[in-house]
């Protein structure tokens, strides 16, 4: 027993020293991403063609996926609702839970998938090829071109895409709406913005901007922490998906937490 | 006697408990193509990572053109990075590059005022330096090994710098083209006047491309001379034995 339980605390303090060690890289990594982000020079160009990348490029997924999920969501709210005799109360249930959570929730959870692990595998790889040692010989620094313009990409345009989620999720529950309980366009956005207030569209923006920033964050650490050739690039893609979407649930847990105590004060 | 580009001396680099370096000295003079061999693993691409500030040396001291590499701020290390070209071991183009936009990288963002003229000029007359003027709008994954190594070695020219440094040149690659890269490395230096220090463990491009070679064993250099000095009738049994694996007939 006593071999036993030494020969398993080595181990255990081993994995305990990585669990820190990692969560102290983490953490100077994204202080390095506050400090060049605001010194210059500012790599306007990358992050504009980034923007288009993960912004125009996620676009035909985002408008599949959110249509789908406003059209089943709303037929699966209906028979709830009917059996109160309530089914025009759908556009405003629909609403508030695309606005409040679903679009976000959503939007976030695909990008930490297209994007996320794209940025790690692009990055991971650009790593073991040497392609960033490369640009830091040419006098480039390498964190500000490929990390700092990432994630800055990734904060602007997740707020725009889950903007746009929820008006394609309406758009199909609409549809679905429309053709069920022949309620007109104009109704429906009517009982749509009157269900949703000025602070659930503040805080699904300000949750999307916190969901893009971690997105983008753990994709690039990850990447640009692989080793172990290909197979260290696959990891790094895997981990920032899992990390991010991990990441994503508990910052939404915490957004709720805050926004409900703000709606009571 | 000629100028000291580089002086290393008492150098010491660790990776935990793995002694790479171990109080290694060694001079490069302008002009000259040094080559460093040993055996994978010993250091040859530690040594030159330090020279270019994407390592740092435990202890001793890394004098390039004048300048202690580890105590230069981030400004100074990067205009020293300017002045020399690094080729790596596996090329290392910017894969989501056009060929010419790979060209246009370094320049670009650190050679301001330049017209498109002049960029389109310098970067065509590098791609027909290196024999491959038809490959500007191509990308690396439709390139060969061999056209990535040329390629590679024109990225590292665009910025006209005083030092080459070759990270295993002739790695991968066919003997043919091992040939061809030789070459190149050679016309480089007469043409565009550069001190050169080759890393390789092949013996072909040792002779072909080295004034003086220098063997790094155990963390340390064992033996610096021309391939003549070194090698065909060396006395260190461990560079004997390098000599006759690459030339077994001998």
């Amino acid at each position: 027993m006593a071999e036993e339980s030494d020969d398993r605390k080595p181990v255990l303090s081993k994995k305990i020293d990585k669990f820190f060690t990692g969560l102290a890289d983490a953490w100077n990594f994204v202080r390095r991403f506050w400090k060049e982000v605001f010194l210059p020079p500012y790599e306007f160009k990358e992050v504009i063609h980034q923007c288009y990348r993960i912004g125009v490029e996620s676009l035909p997924l985002i408008s599949l996926t959110g249509f789908i999920v406003g059209i089943v969501f709303t037929n699966q709210s209906r028979p709830s609702l009917s059996e109160f005799g309530a089914t025009s109360w759908l556009p405003s249930l629909i609403s508030i839970a695309v606005v409040r959570a679903m679009g976000p929730l959503v939007t976030a959870l695909i990008a930490a998938g297209k994007v996320g692990s794209s940025i790690g595998a692009e990055i991971g790889s650009m790593k073991v090829t040497e392609q960033i040692d490369a640009m830091e010989v040419s006098a480039t620094n390498p964190f500000k071109f490929l990390v700092v313009s990432r994630v800055l990409a990734t904060t602007f345009m997740i707020p725009i895409l889950v903007l746009y989620t929820d008006f394609v999720a309406l758009i199909g529950s609409f549809l679905n709406v429309n053709s069920n309980e022949l309620v007109s366009l104009s109704t429906f956005f009517f009982q749509v913005f009157e269900s949703i207030s000025f602070l659930d569209i503040w805080s699904s923006v300000l949750k999307s901007l916190l969901f893009g920033f971690t997105i983008g964050i753990v994709g690039c650490y990850k990447g640009y922490n692989s080793s172990k050739g290909t197979e260290g690039v696959g990891r790094a893609a895997n981990s920032a998906v899992v990390i991010s979407m991990f990441l994503i649930f508990i910052e939404e847990l915490l957004v709720l937490q805050i926004v409900n105590a703000i709606r009571t004060f | 006697m000629a100028e000291k580009v580089v002086e290393i001396k008492n150098l010491y680099k660790s990776f935990g408990d793995l002694h790479v370096l171990k109080g290694v000295d060694l001079d490069l003079f302008r002009e000259e193509n040094l080559v460093i061999l040993g055996r994978s693993g010993t250091g040859k691409s530690v040594l030159i990572k330090i020279m270019v500030g994407l390592l740092k040396q435990d202890r001793g001291q890394m004098q390039v053109l004048g300048k202690e590499v580890s105590k230069l701020p981030t400004r100074e290390l990067n205009e020293l990075r300017l002045k020399i070209g690094f080729s790596f071991q596996n090329s290392a183009l910017y894969d989501s590059m056009t060929v010419r936009e790979n060209m246009e990288f370094p320049l670009v963002r650190n050679i301001k005022n330049l017209t498109r003229k002049e960029i389109n000029h310098r970067i065509e007359d590098l791609l027909d330096a290196v024999g491959l003027p038809q490959t500007i709008n191509q990308m690396p994954s439709e390139l060969s090994g061999g056209q990535k190594k040329r390629i590679g070695v024109a990225r590292t020219l665009v910025l006209n710098p005083e030092i080459m440094l070759y990270d295993e040149p002739t790695a991968g690659l066919d003997p043919i083209t091992c040939v061809d890269i030789n070459n190149l490395i050679n016309e480089v230096r007469e043409r565009y006047k550069t001190t050169s220090i080759v890393i390789t463990h092949d013996l072909t491009c040792a002779k072909m491309t080295g004034d003086r070679m220098a063997v790094l064993l155990d963390g340390q250099f064992s033996s610096i001379g021309t391939f003549e000095e070194v090698f065909p009738h060396a006395e260190d049994q461990r560079v004997k034995s390098f000599y006759d694996y690459n030339f077994i007939e001998s």
